[in-house]
């Protein structure tokens, strides 16, 4: 297949899934089989475009213009394919966990549930291979309207709330600011918003002023990527399903905003100007005051959801940070925090999910010697906790590791100390809920009886566990991510920086 | 599509379609006062304003292809200086368009509704006076003569208020609200007519185009300043220019529906319209006066409107008034294009008019049916419609989506234009304003959506009471016409920037 | 400076009756006072185009002794003649030397001096305008009055005041009966 219509397929694919979901709304198991079907076709049509770019092709399509000078265009680039990939795939494993969930549950509106997945899911793939600026901004968008009906799921009161708040801090942000740094790129470069290599404003002659102004607008513009202190909307989406809060942390909408952030840098402004940027300080202090911030918030709160929550607002603010450190291997460092953090993020709010089906506990404080009822849960939240604190061998190493790379490189020492200070700080909130769980403490009473009879459903425990054994397969296959995103990451020059690999 | 029209159009057609465009019209009220049924009435209605809509399509046609893009008709044989003019270049080309094919919809649209709203007898007078206005309206945009102008924005005032005063039979609150609408459009007609004068005191002619060529001479003039600033407030006034828009929400929120959709999408662009035509063809924006008045006037009062009748918008209650004081903001962004003064700025403001009508129109259509099978603008009256008229729901809020400049949508199109104008003039400043006053948009169109979506139903109603076809095939007509713009805004675009051009008389722009 | 004040006095007396009648129809709550407001308003604008077409020591602008000689009738032709584009054509040449006088210049072929004729026109025009609006105002306030008992703009916003609060207390007492 050429790439241009493998784009197409991917653009059309999940949007036919929507369009069936809703046909078969009335037979759940008809309907559950389309989402599993279409979402495993979109990943194998995502592998097959995963492979041409790895073969050096940067396939683009573009499909229109929307305005004289505003292109509908696509252009699959190693970072967007990762995160493509990223998102497809585990896309498939949120089905499966969700129609456990669901039924496990037994929400109500679930046909609406999943078509909304759906559309989200097309979001993302055109927020991952947008080709320039507009393009990515009308997918940020399409993905922020269609989570909203699915963090409300739930419909009462709080719902609508959090609801209420997700929507309102998005929007605002991204028309507020990210669109109006958007019109500002256009006009500073001369009617252009494509992303280049090398950075579509590294040539134009901007005032340090401007390119500052411009970068806060983005770095807070792009609210999804949580920086501190546009980050509550997140905490806020709580309220959402547990499939939903797994979708917006590790696969679509935070990795999104962060994505976006690292494409700006990358392919807007470029290292060279990114580097010589006043505001990049701030920026990246920014980054690092959320990393420790959340990390201490999350310290506090008992609810599980809602210190996961504030642990994805930490560990997200890598990339950003990431982004910052304007070097390769911060860049580098960025990607596949991406990658890792969504094997790692998923395991931990499915298992999570999977403890509320099973109990309808949602306090940690509840969970002690729970372990010994649920021990594969607890075992996989266990690998995926270690993996998020980045001990090996275990995905979320590497990242860790090139993060410091990019920190050394970039003279930026402070930053070293604040990625240990956070790998401590997620010892502390992470590690003990599986080890009071498993091992508790003598004279621990013993936990409720499950709510559910049969304990958590057999595919609410199943993809957890895949995606804990994900963590340690990253970990092995760091080095051929890494070699991926090379090409982008070096700024188009395809060197080795293998040197720096493991 | 121009060309096929072209292609068929009989040689009559196109030698006088200038005149016709507003005669056909005219000449057809007259006839309608004394028919005796109200359908016959509207049906030639519709044929009236689909003839319109094929001449308007005719003259943009024309002016597209004839060189120099500029078509004068002389009225009745008189030569141009002294007779009347009839000038058509592509800024009024694209007006005309546009009132046109809104009038055709909401002619299509008015049947349910007149029938609910409008006694039976005065129907036939009902669509007699919306052919008079419309026919004003056409005559403002069409004409090259600036008293022809003020003569031409009575007729459609006047038809006007009667018909924003027919909505007494709903609400009587509609009276007093169109004597106010009276009293603030014959005082502001009066003074664009005291503007004229001076402007003819000074150059001895009232053709505008002649004016136009006076005018530098005497730009040192304090006549011509004085009626600079008469025309301003004039014009400012009837195109509800904050703060003179108090006549706005009133007449908006309690006139019949269908007079609210066509005059919310009609009569204040042609306003605007005017004092585009003022400000850059007639005046020049290089005129130092006019720059300051620019800088000073023009831009701050489009940002207040912006902003304070955005807030004001989120604290309605009545829905039509949400509308209203919406409208007021959103023309708040066609003048802060304006007054940007460059080809792009007043493209950009061209544009947001022209999406403007699109989404005010559909709005206020979905509105309309929410009254024909409610009887209620009250947002608590909206709560759980999504479920009970998902078609006319849909419909709203997709132009609603547009409202607030959601990508993919023709607001979001407009909105991108005006942020790319200002930037390029260096007036950032304001787009930090039209950012604020667009998130002012989202919380009081959020608001209704909200209701209409995600509450439960006041009363719970066991029947889908969807509204009638006739209102929906042109809400939908408009609702879908947002989304194309959206994504394909060329021609739009193209319009926009043709009209600007030609309203600073530059030919090779585009 | 007497000379200066008493030179204009037509437009000092344009400008006060324009300012009266302003006041008027702003200050003014009975309807009825507004519209005489607005037609003083406007009359003073009439009386504005008249004196600008006024040209020192020309009579009324109708074409008499050798002026109608000299121009074989030019003036009356467009009235007659039912082919409009040919008219237009035969009488351009009088016309156009007797309208461009109307700013500037006295043109040299007549005889007599002529005050400007566009105001005129143009002011029949607006005085129908304003006849109009006059009518359809007065007829407003025909219902405003069959309607609300009241002319005056105060009360008439007061009985609105009223009736919007017990209608807004009826929707809320309906909502609390529907909720119980």
């Amino acid at each position: 297949m050429t790439p241009e219509l493998l784009i197409t397929l991917i653009m059309i694919v999940p949007l036919i899934i929507a369009g069936g979901i809703g046909v078969a709304g009335k037979v759940p198991n008809i309907r559950e089989a389309v989402t599993l079907i279409g979402a495993a076709i979109l990943f194998g049509l995502v592998v097959m475009l995963v492979m041409q770019v790895a073969g050096g092709a940067r396939p683009e399509l573009v499909l229109g213009e929307a305005a004289p000078g505003l292109l509908f265009a696509f252009k699959v680039e190693p970072l967007g394919a990762l995160f493509a990939v990223v998102a497809s795939g585990l896309w498939i494993v949120n089905s499966f966990y969700s129609i456990g969930y669901m039924r496990g549950n037994r929400e109500r509106n679930q046909t609406r549930f999943y078509i909304c997945f759906a559309v989200a899911i097309f979001g993302a793939m055109g927020v991952a291979m947008a080709g320039n600026l507009f393009t990515l901004f009308v997918f940020y968008e399409i993905l922020t309207l269609s989570t909203y009906p699915l963090v409300t799921h739930k419909g009462d009161a709080a719902a609508q709330r959090g609801g209420r708040i997700y929507l309102l801090t998005l929007l605002a942000t991204s028309i507020g600011l990210f669109l109006a740094a958007i019109m500002w790129t256009w006009a500073l470069a001369g009617n252009s918003l494509a992303f280049v290599d090398g950075g579509l404003l590294a040539g134009a002659n901007i005032s340090p002023a401007v390119a500052s102004a411009l970068l806060v607008l983005f770095a807070f513009g792009v609210g999804k990527a949580g920086l501190m202190p546009v980050h509550f909307w997140l905490p806020n989406a709580m309220v959402a399903p547990t499939p939903v809060s797994a979708f917006l942390h590790a696969v679509a909408v935070v990795k999104a905003g962060v994505f976006t952030i690292l494409k700006i840098s990358m392919y807007i402004f470029g290292a060279d100007l990114l580097a010589s940027t006043p505001a990049r300080e701030f920026i990246l202090w920014t980054a690092c005051f959320t990393i420790i911030v959340a990390s201490l918030v999350a310290m506090t709160k008992d609810n599980l959801k809602a210190r996961l929550a504030y642990s994805t607002v930490a560990q997200l603010a890598y990339v950003t940070a990431g982004a910052m450190l304007a070097n390769q291997a911060g860049f580098l460092g960025g990607g596949l925090q991406i990658a890792a953090h969504a094997a790692g993020k998923m395991t931990l709010f499915m298992c999570a999910g999977a403890i509320y089906v099973a109990t309808g506990m949602t306090n940690i404080s509840d969970m002690r010697g729970l372990g010994r009822k649920m021990p594969i849960v607890f075992i996989a939240f266990f690998v995926a906790a270690l993996s998020i604190i980045g001990i090996p061998p275990l995905a979320g190493g590497w990242p860790k590791y090139e993060l410091m790379q990019g920190a050394i490189n970039g003279g930026e020492p402070f930053v070293l100390a604040v990625l240990i200070g956070s790998s401590l700080l997620n010892i502390i909130y992470l590690l003990p809920i599986p080890i009071l769980a498993l091992m508790p403490p003598p004279g621990t009473p013993e936990p409720k009886p499950f709510k559910r009879a049969g304990g958590a459903p057999f595919l609410t425990v199943a993809a957890p566990v895949f995606t804990a054994s994900l963590c340690v397969v990253i970990f092995f296959f760091a080095g051929d991510i890494a070699n991926f995103l090379a090409p982008a990451v070096s700024g188009g020059t395809a060197t080795s920086i293998i040197g720096a690999q493991p | 599509m121009i060309d096929l029209i072209l292609n068929l159009a009989p040689a009559w057609a196109l030698e006088h379609a200038a005149p016709l465009l507003i005669m056909v019209p005219l000449v057809l009220a007259p006839i309608l006062a004394v028919v005796p049924s109200g359908r016959i009435a509207w049906i030639m209605s519709i044929a009236a304003t689909v003839g319109s809509l094929l001449l308007a399509i005719v003259l943009l046609g024309l002016v597209q292809t004839t060189p120099g893009n500029v078509l004068s008709y002389a009225v009745g044989g008189w030569r141009p200086p002294l007779g009347i003019e009839l000038r058509v270049d592509s800024l009024n080309a694209m007006i005309l368009l546009m009132i046109s094919a809104i009038a055709v919809l909401a002619s299509i649209f008015s049947w349910p509704t007149v029938n609910a709203e409008i006694p039976v007898r005065k129907r036939p007078l009902f669509y007699s006076a919306f052919l008079i206005c419309f026919a004003g309206l056409a005559g403002v945009a069409i004409t090259g003569d600036a008293f022809n102008l003020f003569v031409f924005l009575e007729i459609s005032s006047i038809s006007t208020y009667v018909l924003v005063a027919l909505g007494a039979g709903r609400d009587r609150r509609a009276l007093p609200a169109a004597f106010n609408y009276l009293i603030m459009g014959t005082i502001g007609a009066t003074f664009y007519v005291i503007g004229v004068g001076f402007l003819f005191a000074a150059t001895g002619t009232l053709n505008m185009a002649e004016m136009a060529t006076m005018l530098p001479e005497l730009s040192g003039n304090r006549s011509i300043h004085a009626g600079f600033a008469f025309i301003i407030v004039g014009l400012g006034l009837k195109a509800a220019m904050w703060p003179l828009h108090q006549w706005l929400p009133n007449a908006y929120a309690y006139s019949p529906s269908f007079v609210t959709m066509f005059l919310s999408a009609t009569a204040t662009k042609v306003a605007l319209y005017a004092l585009i035509r003022f400000l850059f063809t007639v005046f020049r924006p290089d005129f130092a006066f006019e720059q300051a008045s620019f800088m000073f006037l023009l831009a701050p009062l489009a940002m207040a409107a912006m902003v304070i009748c955005s807030f004001q918008a989120c604290f309605q209650t009545d829905v039509r008034r949400v509308l209203a004081y919406s409208s007021v903001a959103q023309v708040g962004y066609m003048l802060l294009g304006v007054s940007i003064g460059t080809t792009i700025g007043l493209s950009a403001g061209l544009l947001h008019m022209f999406n403007h009508a699109m989404i005010k129109g559909a709005l206020f259509m979905a509105v309309a049916g929410v009254v024909l099978t409610y009887q209620g603008t009250h947002v608590r009256d909206f709560a759980g419609l999504g479920r009970s008229a998902p078609w006319t729901m849909t419909g709203f809020a997709i132009a609603a989506l547009s409202l607030i400049g959601v990508p993919l949508t023709a607001g979001f199109q407009s909105k991108l234009q005006l942020g790319y104008a200002l930037f390029d003039h260096g007036w950032w400043w304001a787009v930090a304003v039209v950012v604020f006053s667009s998130i002012l948009a989202v919380i009081y169109m959020g608001r209704i959506l909200e209701a209409i979506f995600f509450q439960p139903p006041l009363n719970p109603r066991k029947h889908r009471k969807e509204a009638p076809i006739l209102l929906l095939v042109p809400l939908w007509v408009l609702a879908l016409a947002n989304i194309y713009f959206g994504i394909a805004a060329g021609f739009p675009i193209g319009l926009a920037r043709d009209a600007a051009a030609a309203a600073f008389g530059v030919e090779a722009f585009r | 400076m007497l000379e200066f004040v008493l030179e204009r006095a037509n437009y000092w007396a344009i400008i006060g009756l324009m300012m009266i009648g302003l006041y008027i129809t702003f200050a003014a709550e009975n309807m009825i006072k507004r519209l005489v407001g607005i037609s003083v308003f406007q009359t003073s604008v009439c009386l504005f185009y008249i004196t600008l077409g006024k040209v020192a020591g020309a009579t009324a602008p109708i074409l008499f002794g050798p002026d109608i000689e000299g121009h074989h009738g030019g003036g009356h032709a467009p009235a007659t003649g039912d082919d409009a584009h040919g008219a237009g054509e035969h009488a351009s040449t009088g016309l156009d030397a007797a309208l461009t006088a109307a700013g500037a210049t006295e043109p040299a072929e007549l005889v007599n001096t002529y005050s400007n004729v566009l105001p005129h026109v143009l002011i029949l025009t607006a005085i129908v305008v304003g006849v109009a609006t006059l009518s359809v105002g007065l007829a407003l306030i025909v219902r405003i009055r069959e309607s609300y008992g009241t002319i005056e703009a105060d009360e008439v916003r007061e009985i609105d005041m009223q009736t919007a609060t017990a209608q807004e207390l009826e929707a809320d007492k309906n909502l609390s009966e529907a909720g119980a």
